[in-house]
């Protein structure tokens, strides 16, 4: 289990555990993240501040503190 | 006639305007919602001896509201009297989206599910079960693609079967130990007499165990609260240790997710996965190191496209007003009449409408960028960046269209959902220079740079009204609101072609409301102006001139006295006093009684700008050939004073249409206070630092 930012671009995994605070819990998961989604991350910027992921068709941009308050069993990357 | 009043509800980007769009025979009616700014868009559609009202409320992704648009819908949703609801979908993210249907299921209303663009999910070899979900959902179901027009004049009928139907069942059956729970809470509500119906009081117990406050407002002044708040909170304790989870929301956020995916696994054949478009283009134009230079080489072309091609019908134009003004001149009798049309509103009207190509060039970007996804993405790009300015990425929305116009800038403002986070960027809204400020940046620069570097200058304007903007939005951060940006979450929605009717549709309108701000308002104004310019006449001004340009020996000496006179005759005028009134103010920028009146003039709407100095400059001019304005400025217009008023015309106060909006959207008094008097005084103090430089450096 690791926060999305510890991942490489490519990684896919599961997510296990979501540790934002409402509003923007309520927030990841009518977008599609829950416990359960699979993700994979698609791209952050060049200072990671800000990361792209993808879950089940929709892409979702994120800062660098929401990015880490998900965490992932990931699964088939090498990082 | 029956009435059916319909609330048409889905989550953001799944094509419910062109749903609504593609409607036949349907009248679109846009307003807004009731005390506040979010458009209102209705449609009437009269059918088999109904009227059916449609109420397109804005996206929404859940019940559990976030921005200001949202709490419109959910209020919409729950207060309001319509009879069904018809949900649209998103055929490509139909779990995620069938988790907001079934918030709305829980509501107990009649209701239809439309599952949109399933042209796009059918075209990568994926089917979606119409016949599986109706069974499974106790829902109708249409399959549509608004832009192939396939199923959507089904949705009215569809709706009128509905609504003559009695209420089908569609009852949502959570896990055992949650309806159990759900059932202790409705017998508890069914004390009052606010809750005898069982299917609305169990809409309330899931609300409730779903935390929504909202409804807690509601129950809180009840009666039965005291007991209701007892039970609440021992099933929260009880639930939320039975699943080990945080919070009775997050238990219900789960069994709805795993709903869906059992929904979606029994009714969807997926497509194949495979590099979509969007995925190979996305590599492209949010590259890490190649994303930004590419987002600033668009922004870069739009500006040139907006000069060079505009520029193109612009003498066309023009030379069309001019012989409007002549035709005027020979047809109608010498006289005030004549006067105030060729020589105030003709030339007037005429000096704005030769803007129409670029403003609708500027839009199309604009409208481009949003309409094919590329404006998330630049949210995405932007981020880091604008989070060092105090700002955060989604604030780039409102600010990019600010270039288009201010007034609907602010209204984008509401997608920030942090207070402090919107007031910053609407105070800085204005440095992005709208559409209306295009006219006189085209005029100043046309006067003076040369053509070649004319698209360049335009965009160094753009983008240092930008980083103005960014740098205030730092110090008002850092000063005045301490505390850090809200968080960043968006949908980053998948590259769509552009709907061209859509795209001609917005541009119709945008050209429509400029030509008749030209032609009334602007009209109007250049008229006033005309008016304070003509009068009062003096006539030993034109005797004393009368007689010297007769004794003039040539041709130009004539021509230069007749100038002279008419300028007197304009300082001796109430404008030409007006204008000395206001000369102090600007005397050091550089500025003449005239350029004072027209950035005065400005405050009511940036065009005006434009037509008082065609009035102020061209009035009397017997010469044809010099009769352009752009030749007049030169002759009377410093360099360094012309940039002075690119500045003033950059920073200062917008329209008045803007600074209302504004002060509808801010109820706070401080701000709107400090709103009226820091652009202006920020304005003159930039355009005076920068002329005194350019006269150090010799300009």
């Amino acid at each position: 289990m690791k926060p999305i930012t510890a991942c490489k671009i490519g990684c896919e995994g599961v997510i296990v555990r979501i540790r934002a605070k409402e509003p923007i819990k309520g927030r990841l998961f009518s977008l599609g993240l829950a416990k359960g989604s699979h993700v994979k991350i698609l791209d952050h910027t060049l200072a990671k501040q800000t990361w792209e992921i993808e879950s089940d068709g929709t892409k979702i941009a994120l800062r660098e503190e929401e990015a880490a308050s998900i965490f992932i069993d990931e699964k088939g990357c090498a990082a | 006639m029956k009435k059916i009043r319909v609330a048409l509800a889905g989550q953001p980007n799944v094509g419910k305007s062109s749903i609504i769009n593609s409607i036949t025979g349907a009248r679109l009616h846009v307003g807004n919602f009731s005390g506040v700014t979010v458009e209102k868009k209705e449609v009437f559609i009269e059918r088999g001896g109904y009227e059916i009202e449609i109420i397109d409320l804005p996206g929404i992704y859940s019940l559990n509201a976030y921005t200001p648009e949202e709490h419109v819908a959910k209020r919409y949703l729950y207060e309001e009297d319509y009879d069904l609801i018809v949900n649209v979908v998103d055929a490509n993210t139909l779990s995620r989206n069938l988790i907001f249907t079934m918030q709305l299921m829980d509501m107990q209303k009649k209701m239809i599910l439309v599952v949109n663009m399933i042209d796009e999910v059918e075209k990568q070899g994926g089917r979606v079960d119409k016949a599986k979900l109706e069974e499974l959902l106790g829902i109708p179901v249409i399959l549509t693609s608004a832009k192939e027009h396939r199923g959507v004049d089904e949705i009215v009928d569809q709706i009128i079967a509905t609504y003559e139907s009695d209420k089908p069942k569609n009852k949502l059956y959570y896990d055992q130990r949650i309806e159990e729970q759900i059932d202790r809470i409705v017998k508890v509500l069914h004390k009052s007499p606010h809750f005898k119906d069982p299917e609305y009081s169990r809409f309330i117990a899931l609300r409730l165990l779903d935390r929504d406050e909202y409804i807690y407002k509601i129950i809180h002044d009840l009666p039965i609260f005291i007991e209701l708040h007892e039970l609440l909170g021992k099933i929260y304790r009880e639930l939320e240790l039975e699943y080990d989870e945080e919070s009775t929301s997050d238990i219900l956020s789960d069994e709805r997710y795993a709903l869906s995916k059992a929904l979606v696994m029994e009714a969807l054949k997926k497509p194949q996965v495979r590099v979509s478009l969007t995925d190979r283009l996305d590599r492209l134009l949010i590259h890490p190191v190649f994303g930004l230079p590419i987002f600033l080489f668009f922004m870069w072309l739009l500006f040139q496209l907006t000069f060079e091609v505009g520029s193109i019908p612009m003498d066309l134009i023009d030379a069309a007003f001019t012989e409007i003004s002549n035709v005027i001149k020979a047809t109608l009798p010498d006289g005030a009449v004549q006067s105030v049309l060729a020589d105030g509103v003709v030339p007037a009207v005429g000096s704005i409408i030769m803007f129409l190509p670029n403003i609708l060039i500027l839009f199309l970007g604009i409208n481009l960028l949003e309409q094919t996804g590329y404006m998330a993405r630049t949210a995405f790009l932007l981020d880091g960046f604008m989070k060092k300015f105090g700002l955060q990425g989604k604030a780039f929305i409102p600010l990019v269209s600010g270039f288009g116009c201010t007034v609907p800038a602010y209204m984008a403002a509401r997608t920030l959902k942090n207070p402090t986070d919107r007031i910053i960027t609407m105070l800085v809204l204005g440095f992005m220079s709208c559409s209306a400020r295009l006219p006189v940046y085209v005029l100043l620069i046309g006067a003076f740079f040369p053509t070649a570097h004319a698209g360049n200058i335009l965009f160094i304007i753009y983008l240092s009204g930008a980083i103005l903007g960014l740098v205030v939005a730092k110090i008002l951060r850092s000063v005045l609101f301490k505390g850090e940006p809200e968080p960043f979450v968006m949908e980053m929605p998948p590259y769509r072609f552009p709907s061209m009717k859509a795209l001609g549709m917005e541009l119709w309108i945008k050209a429509r409301l400029f030509i008749k701000k030209a032609g009334t308002f602007i009209a109007g104004a250049s008229m006033i102006i005309w008016f304070l310019s003509s009068y009062p006449h003096s006539g030993s001004i034109e005797q004393a001139y009368a007689k010297r340009i007769e004794a003039a020996q040539s041709a130009q000496i004539k021509r230069q006295l007749q100038n002279e006179m008419v300028s007197k005759e304009l300082e001796h005028s109430y404008l030409g006093r007006i204008g000395k009134e206001l000369e102090p103010l600007f005397a050091p920028l550089g500025f003449d009684w005239r350029m004072s009146v027209a950035t005065v003039a400005g405050l009511a709407a940036k065009e005006v700008v434009v037509s008082t100095l065609a009035t102020l400059y061209a009035v009397g001019d017997a010469d044809e050939r010099s009769n352009t304005l752009i030749q007049r400025l030169r002759e009377n217009v410093t360099f360094k004073a012309a940039i002075a008023m690119i500045i003033i015309i950059m920073i200062y106060s917008p329209c008045v249409a803007a600074m209302s909006t504004f002060w509808a959207e801010v109820p706070q008094w401080v701000w709107r206070g400090f709103y009226l008097i820091y652009p202006n005084v920020l304005a003159w103090l930039m355009a005076f630092g920068i002329y005194r430089i350019l006269g150090l450096m010799g300009y």
